[in-house]
């Protein structure tokens, strides 16, 4: 009797114990919500940053935070992030796209309270484009009068590149042709000052392993200073109160969290951990889009998913060949049944959006019917003796499936056969600059809004061809482009020129990129941006009364 | 004593120093290297950064470099971490993945010895069976499953826990119960079949004979012994504890070791890599040295000869 009573009394115990935990853990305060209170805007970030020195960045996680903390001559304004608004330079002026005069703000500050020259800005071009430095996105800089000659040390002389500080305020840049699209191009991190009076404490202008990007040493110009680099766990900015525009920005702090993993982001998210996410699990993606439209978020991005193709193989030789493989594929059954995210079918190479005024070709819809006959004019009649190829891609399961899908509609529609061929990242690479394959995914991002950053890729031995294609006359029209001061004109030669990349197809354009993510619906102020540029400074939080959270 | 000490830790040296050149090796024949982009990068700037780095000379100098570096704790800079070195990396891990490692070790012992000492006493009955198919299941169960099913449970639906992220303190307790309970299940296993290897000894029945009662027998020689081969389990294991789960981290969310294991290699970061797996190799190469020493203490017919 005795020892069933003390069993209920242990059994009572245990039970009232994990109810009276239950009742002290379960009402915890949401992180978000003690965050929103401070003004604290809490984003995953993708990947930890592999350098927050922008001229040796290349990654899109960096490119985020740098939105914080740096700020070119050019900047996103609060209603469009892709509008060129007045940043380091309150305006600039040029007469025929070649010479750009930029008048800095008077009043322009680092966010230690150094003023901010035009001196540092011709210091940052001097250091990107150093040699020694090894800046992979150097060349965004090409466009710079003698630029590329100093950056392959064929001038030694920097005073010979385009770039001169008339005064403490007034900074010239003098390009090798004509490019309307400079102002844009500025606003890329490799454009974006550095500076000198910290990098010099700690090392040469062109040393690249230093500790100027240390926490406590970086100083930036951005609407947000670094204040704490957790390595793999978090990076917090707050507000600075040197920027010219610091009364705009709304936020004391932001937190960008590398999360890798799309699952663990979007648990994090439910667990009330994170107002913004960086990207949305693929199968959730239809769920949030039906079930929580307020929570979910997509934009068009500057960016496109294609496959190369390998013209110095046979059959691939035969542009007929190519041409039937791109309009046999059905783009909006496989982004409707297969990707599901809202990926625009790509009709072209260079995504909409692209640049004022560039009106493009719209050639690829799909037509069995007709890639039926190229391939048997090409002397394939239904497949017939077409040799087996492969698929290559990059081991990765959205590639893979889309690979199966296209695998599946070339045999459907054109009675050829194809595998698929999955590689680890850096064998992939390597084979794809070899030309060691038939046909190849790959992707494209804009660096600026102009067609250019799309079609000078398939020049002739571009670097970043890896087809093997080349033609005269596209070259001879990408070059023209380059001369051409009426920009008007300049749009009908890149039309010209991609309408004939598409007739040629060295590459079967597939889908036009979108970003999905999920916000919290008191986030306010984040926008939509084709090159994935944020305003930070027009970030709040709405009254959460006034917002229904679910 | 003093002797074998000393030989052991000259051993782990060329241990340690072996890893280092295997894991160089193994990296440098796999396809790729640190420099690698989708982006095309000139060539100019490509050889820059190669001479930068002293990728441009032939392997076996980049190697003796590598190692007298390592060697001599001056270690050598990644072109992966710009402005910040290896040895910087592995102190912010190594913490992190030390306070999820020391309460999994003990919730894997806390289960796993009662459970292999209930199934060891009732050899093929219920409980037997029953703390068996417990153990089966949890070998079996992966932690990239257990672990968003415990996050899931604790963290999403009862809210007792954050369901990941590294930021209160006790952000431990989810993950640690996940290494944990995936753990206790081999010492489980590894405790039944000790104890009744030893409950079988001639020893034992004497001391049943004498009239000590079963519950003295078990816990005052029996389990002593039986321990032997869990403990000779748990060096290796707690080095690998120590050193974080890349599965666990990510499903948590936590800035542990564990994530640079695979990540140094799939991005090449050959001096990360390096790092690691030297570091893994040193803590193998001590818990080893301990167990051996813990073990002549509990057996005394093991003796200290190397």
């Amino acid at each position: 009797m005795i020892a069933w009573i003390t069993r209920a009394i242990v059994l009572a115990c245990l039970i009232g114990g994990l109810w009276l935990f239950d009742q002290s853990r379960a009402h915890r305060p949401r992180r978000i919500d003690i965050a929103r209170e401070q003004g604290i805007l809490l984003i995953a970030n993708g990947t930890e940053p592999a350098t927050l020195d922008p001229h040796l960045a290349t990654g899109v996680p960096e490119h985020h935070i740098f939105d914080a903390l740096f700020e070119g001559l050019v900047a996103t304004t609060p209603e469009d992030p892709d509008a060129n608004g007045p940043g380091a330079a309150t305006h600039w002026e040029t007469q025929d796209f070649v010479t750009w005069t930029f008048h800095l703000r008077k009043e322009g500050k680092w966010s230690d309270g150094t003023p901010l020259t035009a001196h540092d800005f011709v210091y940052s071009y001097h250091r990107i484009l150093s040699p020694k430095l090894a800046a992979e996105y150097a060349s965004m800089l090409f466009p710079m009068l003698n630029a590329e000659e100093f950056n392959k040390g064929q001038v030694t002389d920097f005073d010979k590149v385009g770039v001169v500080a008339i005064d403490d305020h007034t900074l010239r840049i003098t390009l090798k042709g004509p490019a309307p699209y400079l102002p844009s191009m500025l606003k890329h991190y490799s454009w974006h000052p550095v500076p000198r009076h910290v990098i010099e404490r700690f090392g040469r202008m062109d040393e690249p392993d230093t500790k100027w990007t240390r926490v406590g040493n970086l100083v930036g110009n951005g609407s947000f200073k670094l204040k704490e680099w957790r390595y793999t766990h978090s990076i917090t900015v707050e507000r600075n109160p040197h920027y010219w525009d610091a009364a705009t920005v709304k936020l004391n702090e932001i937190v960008f969290i590398p999360i890798v993993s799309d699952a663990t982001e979007e648990r994090a998210f439910r667990d009330g951990q994170l107002h913004v996410t960086n990207t949305v699990p693929l199968p959730m993606v239809p769920v949030y889009r039906d079930r929580h439209p307020e929570l979910f978020h997509e934009y068009p991005l500057l960016s496109t998913y294609f496959y190369r193709v390998n013209v110095t193989r046979k059959p691939f030789q035969d542009k007929r060949v190519r041409q039937a493989l791109a309009l046999a594929i059905d783009k909006e059954t496989l982004i409707r049944n297969i990707l599901r995210a809202g990926q625009k079918p790509a009709t072209g190479f260079t995504p909409p959006g692209s640049g004022a005024g560039y009106e493009a070709p719209d050639l690829l819809r799909f037509d069995p019917e007709k890639a039926r006959r190229l391939l048997a004019e090409a002397g394939y009649p239904a497949g017939k003796g077409f040799p087996r190829f492969d698929i290559l891609i990059n081991t990765m399961e959205s590639h893979t499936v889309i690979a199966q899908a296209i695998q599946e509609m070339w045999k459907k529609n054109l009675g050829i056969p194809a595998g698929v061929l999955n590689q680890d990242w850096n064998v992939y690479l390597d084979n794809q600059r070899k030309l060691d394959y038939d046909v190849c995914r790959a992707g494209w991002v804009g660096d600026y809004l102009d067609p250019y950053t799309f079609l000078s890729i398939w020049q002739t031995g571009d670097g970043n061809n890896d087809t093997g294609w080349g033609n005269a006359r596209y070259d001879e029209l990408m070059q023209a482009s380059l001369r051409e001061k009426d920009t008007a004109k300049r749009m009908r030669i890149l039309t010209e020129a991609e309408t004939l990349l598409l007739d040629e197809l060295p590459m079967l354009p597939i889908y036009w990129y979108v970003r999905n993510y999920l916000s919290r619906p008191e986030v306010r102020g984040l926008r939509s941006s084709l090159l994935e540029h944020r305003c930070y400074k027009a970030v709040y939080f709405a009254d959460p009364a006034t917002v229904s959270t679910p | 004593m003093i002797r074998f000490l000393l030989s052991r830790t000259v051993q782990g040296i060329f241990v340690v120093l072996g890893v280092l050149c295997i894991t160089f090796l193994l990296l440098r024949l796999a396809p790729g290297g640190p420099f690698q982009s989708e982006r095309a990068v000139e060539p100019h700037i490509r050889a820059r950064q190669e001479a930068h780095y002293g990728y441009d000379k032939p392997w076996f100098i980049q190697l003796a470099r590598h190692i007298a570096g390592f060697a001599t704790f001056n270690f050598p800079p990644s072109p992966k971490l710009k402005g910040m070195g290896v040895e910087e990396v592995i102190a912010q891990g190594f913490p992190i993945s030390t306070a999820i490692a020391i309460p999994a070790l003990l919730i894997a012992l806390l289960i796993g010895v009662p459970l292999g000492t209930i199934a060891a006493l009732r050899p093929n009955q219920l409980e037997d069976r029953g703390a068996m198919l417990l153990a089966t299941l949890f070998i079996c169960t992966p932690s990239m499953v257990l672990g968003p099913l415990l996050g899931m449970l604790f963290g999403l639906r009862l809210r007792w826990f954050n369901a990941s992220g590294w930021y209160s303190a006790d952000d431990w307790v989810l993950p640690a119960m996940t290494l944990g309970i995936i753990y206790s299940a081999y010492i489980a296993r590894l405790t039944r079949g000790g104890l009744r290897e030893t409950l079988a000894q001639d020893f034992i029945r004497t001391a049943r004979a004498k009239g000590a009662s079963l519950a003295s027998v078990v816990f005052r020689h029996a389990l002593k012994l039986a321990c032997l081969p869990v403990l000779n389990y748990l060096g290796p294991t707690t080095a690998g504890l120590l050193t974080g789960s890349i599965v666990v981290e990510t499903v948590f969310q936590i800035p542990g070791l564990g994530q640079h294991f695979v990540g140094a290699a799939v991005n090449r970061n050959y001096e990360l890599a390096m790092a690691c797996a030297a570091f893994y190799a040193l803590l193998i190469v001590g818990f080893n040295l301990l167990v051996d020493l813990i073990q002549a203490i509990l057996n005394p017919r093991i003796g200290f000869r190397s």
